[in-house]
């Protein structure tokens, strides 16, 4: 039961894959980080070159959404062992709230 | 904690209902004011009916039939239909999937009590200038011109009982998720679970638009912004969405347990697995998932205009390609089953024609261009009466047969039950077919009265008969329920005889931590594949017997939503201007409960636990009794 604690030592080829596996996924965090820099560059650039309002909402948006994703996979783990329910109903409410809104806009304000 | 079985005192039982963290006794606690609360909309059903059992009737006046239909409709799917079904989930749902209580028991009886104060404020407006009057739908054109504070009452009761309810689903979703024995696979899990799984998911989705849609009407009646006031710039249609976002989905958060509940009832009454299990697993699923995309079909007269109302139709009728689907399989799993009519299988096979009628004529209301027709007619009244009485209701009523020896050890009398059903059954058909007919001649639903030349007379005749025989069928039940206690004739773990799933594997009522030792689940239909080995102790054990940690009571659940219906007061006065104590009771209240939302986070409870010993003292035959 829960209070007979139970203490694992690891052995070192546990721990070696551990450390690779913690390595790899520094690798990860840097390669999105930059990726997500570059993104956001493209956004102040397209707002300072002065493109037309229609072309930079849209695509503003979609590199809004990819950040979200990249964001809530690398950083907050969303992939990792477990989170399985987590994701499904994290995307559940997001179809929810797009097919909501998606509604609102087209047939309330239109 | 003793193990000596000790007699409690009234006092002392009340003090332990209101403190208790136990899912069992929340159960129970859920069962008496949902059943109050059905009590409550059936002498409102039955002023409605004796208002218009004859032409130009003054029974009632025109207000006070407004204020009665919108508490009816309101009182029925908040206050009773929903906490029946979540009695039946807290009670049973943790039993099936071999849990020894919920993932979060304080929250369990937070959740019950912000339901309960919510619904006792949402009654109180009886007596505190006028209850609610704009429908149970509320819409804001109708409630922001209604006088008094009835609808003050229906937006502030609506919002605490609705966090209850949000705090239910999440609670059970991580039940499911997390508190499954070993080997109680999500294809293992008793239909019941499943219904309860995706109607719990449905709740956390569909709530957040009603509290939405709930907040904005407070502001607007009570700080004067204009969400929905057309001459501020507002707009009046965004209530209806709002409302209709959630409305659907919470039609399919009743009929779903309520389907659960029946696939039991079929499986075990027919002594056979059920057939299908995966296709209707699936079907709840989808239904779930499409309830989200239909909900304009409340607004087809609105005028979105015909692209989206066609959108709206044809996701509507494919609705109904599920419900088919899980028709089928419980007309199979019927077919060349060795089947005992009992009291719940009684109702579940008269379920099935029931619903089928309510399911046509809500494919019938999808086709837009009739719909113009049906539209605000008493056709709209038949429809979701079949739906709710004969899906939702019966289901409650053949739950509460089925599942009262596992809640209360003892058996309801099945003679007394039959007269129950053939009342009922008799008398809703009698009530609700003939308002198809009354539909179709043009009756609209939300009148007072109507005209002795108008040609209704007859059928709203019929039509309040009809309402009599099915409140004689509620009263034999409570006749059955008192009578059932007074004799109180202990039964045993499987008082059916044909039990499938793990709660009939053990004791009726079962020991406050369910499961001395966690089962291991080897299939679908645990119990049934133990019993079929022969194994007399009904399940085989995951672990050996050893110390069990479990939660302590504790009143601060009753506190915090006490707070709640304080400052609800408050916050409805607030604006009067004459009333300076208005403020007072608004902090006093919310003091309550951020106070004793602090005490539980700085004060830390660590549970107690069950010795070995005690669990063995226990299973010789002593009662172990929690606190
Ligand atoms: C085959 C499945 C179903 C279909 C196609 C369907 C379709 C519809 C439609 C189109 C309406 C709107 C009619 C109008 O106001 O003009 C309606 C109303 C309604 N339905 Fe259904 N329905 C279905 C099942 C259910 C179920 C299972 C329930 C509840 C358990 C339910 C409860 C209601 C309620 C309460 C209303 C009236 C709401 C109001 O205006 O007060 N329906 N249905
Ligand atoms: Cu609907």
């Amino acid at each position: 039961m829960a209070h007979d604690t139970h203490i694992h030592v690891r052995t070192q080829s546990e721990f070696e894959y551990a450390k690779k596996k913690r390595a790899d996924e520094m690798k990860g965090h840097l390669a999105t980080f930059a990726i997500m820099i570059f993104l956001t560059l493209i956004a102040f650039t397209m707002v300072a070159a002065g493109f037309s309002t229609y072309l930079i909402v849209p695509i503003i948006l979609l590199m809004a959404g990819i950040q979200v994703i990249l964001q809530l996979y690398y950083f907050m783990h969303l992939s990792g062992k477990g989170h399985g329910m987590v994701a499904f109903f994290l995307f559940c409410g997001i179809f929810v709230a797009f097919i909501t809104v998606l509604a609102l806009v087209t047939i309330v304000w239109w | 904690m003793s193990s000596i079985a000790q007699k409690k005192g009234f006092g002392a039982t009340i003090w332990d209902f209101m403190t208790t963290v136990d899912h069992k006794k929340i159960a129970i606690l859920y069962l008496i004011s949902g059943g109050f609360f059905f009590l409550v909309g059936g002498i409102e059903a039955m002023l409605i009916r004796i208002q218009l059992a004859k032409a130009g009737n003054d029974f009632l006046s025109a207000g006070l039939y407004n204020e009665i239909i919108t508490m009816h409709g309101t009182t029925m799917i908040f206050l009773a239909s929903m906490p029946l079904l979540l009695a039946f989930m807290n009670a049973i749902m943790p039993l099936q999937i071999g849990a020894r209580d919920v993932a979060f028991p304080f929250l369990n009886s937070l959740g019950f009590w912000l339901f309960f104060f919510g619904g006792i404020f949402l009654n109180l407006s009886w007596f505190m200038g006028g209850a609610p009057d704009a429908g149970w739908t509320n819409y804001a054109s109708l409630a922001l011109a209604s006088e008094g504070h009835g609808i003050d009452f229906y937006t502030l009761g609506l919002t605490i009982s609705g966090f209850g309810t949000l705090i239910a689903g999440i609670n059970f979703l991580v039940t499911i998720i997390n508190m499954r024995a070993p080997g109680m696979t999500y294809m293992r899990m008793p239909l019941f679970t499943w219904t309860t799984f995706v109607a719990s998911a449905l709740i956390l989705l569909a709530f957040p638009p009603l509290t939405v849609g709930l907040f904005f009407m407070i502001f607007d009646r009570l700080f004067n912004s204009s969400f929905f006031v057309v001459e501020m710039g507002g707009n009046t249609i965004i209530w209806e969405h709002l409302f209709w976002i959630f409305g659907h989905p919470e039609v399919y958060i009743l009929i779903l347990p309520a389907f659960g509940i029946f696939s039991e009832i079929f499986a075990i009454f027919s002594r056979k697995r059920l057939f299908g299990y995966t296709a209707l697993v699936f079907a709840t699923i989808l239904i779930g998932f499409y309830g989200f995309m239909v909900w304009a079909h409340h607004m087809f007269t609105v005028g979105l205009g015909p692209t989206a109302n066609a959108v709206f139709a044809l996701a509507t009728m494919i609705i109904a390609v599920p419900t088919g689907i899980k028709i089928f399989n419980w007309l199979l799993t019927i077919w060349g089953g060795s089947i005992s009519f009992t009291v719940p299988m009684i109702y579940a096979v008269a379920f099935i024609p029931s619903f089928v009628a309510g399911g046509v004529t809500g494919v019938m209301q999808a086709i837009a261009p009739l719909d113009y027709q049906l539209h605000d007619s008493y056709f709209i009244v038949a429809h979701f009466h079949y739906v709710i009485v004969g899906g939702v209701v019966l289901g409650i009523l053949a739950g509460t047969h089925l599942y009262w020896p596992k809640m209360f050890g003892t058996m309801l009398s099945e003679k007394l039950g039959k007269w129950t059903f053939w009342f009922f059954f008799i008398g809703f058909h009698l009530t609700f077919f003939i308002q198809h007919f009354l539909g179709l001649m043009g009756m609209p639903r939300r009148v007072y009265t109507f005209g002795a030349d108008q040609g209704w007379d007859l059928f709203n005749a019929i039509s309040s008969a009809g309402a009599v025989f099915m409140a004689i069928g509620v009263i034999i039940l409570l006749v059955n329920v008192v009578m059932t206690t007074i004799k109180n004739e202990r039964v045993g773990n499987d008082p059916w005889g044909d039990g499938r799933t793990l709660e009939w594997a053990i004791p009726s009522p079962p020991p406050f931590y369910n499961f001395a030792q966690t089962p291991l689940v080897r299939g679908l239909d645990t119990f049934w594949i133990e019993k079929m080995d022969g194994n007399k102790k009904g399940m085989i054990f995951a672990e050996p017997l050893g110390d069990i940690h479990m939660p302590n009571n504790s009143i601060i659940p009753f506190v915090i939503s006490l707070g709640m219906f304080i400052a609800s007061f408050g916050a409805l006065y607030f604006l009067d201007g004459d009333k300076p104590w208005a403020l007072a009771v608004l902090i006093i209240g919310l003091l309550i409960t951020f106070g004793s939302m602090l005490v539980r986070s700085l004060k830390d409870d660590l549970g107690f636990y069950i010795t070995k010993e005690e669990l063995l003292e226990d299973a010789k035959g002593g009662k172990t009794d929690g606190h």
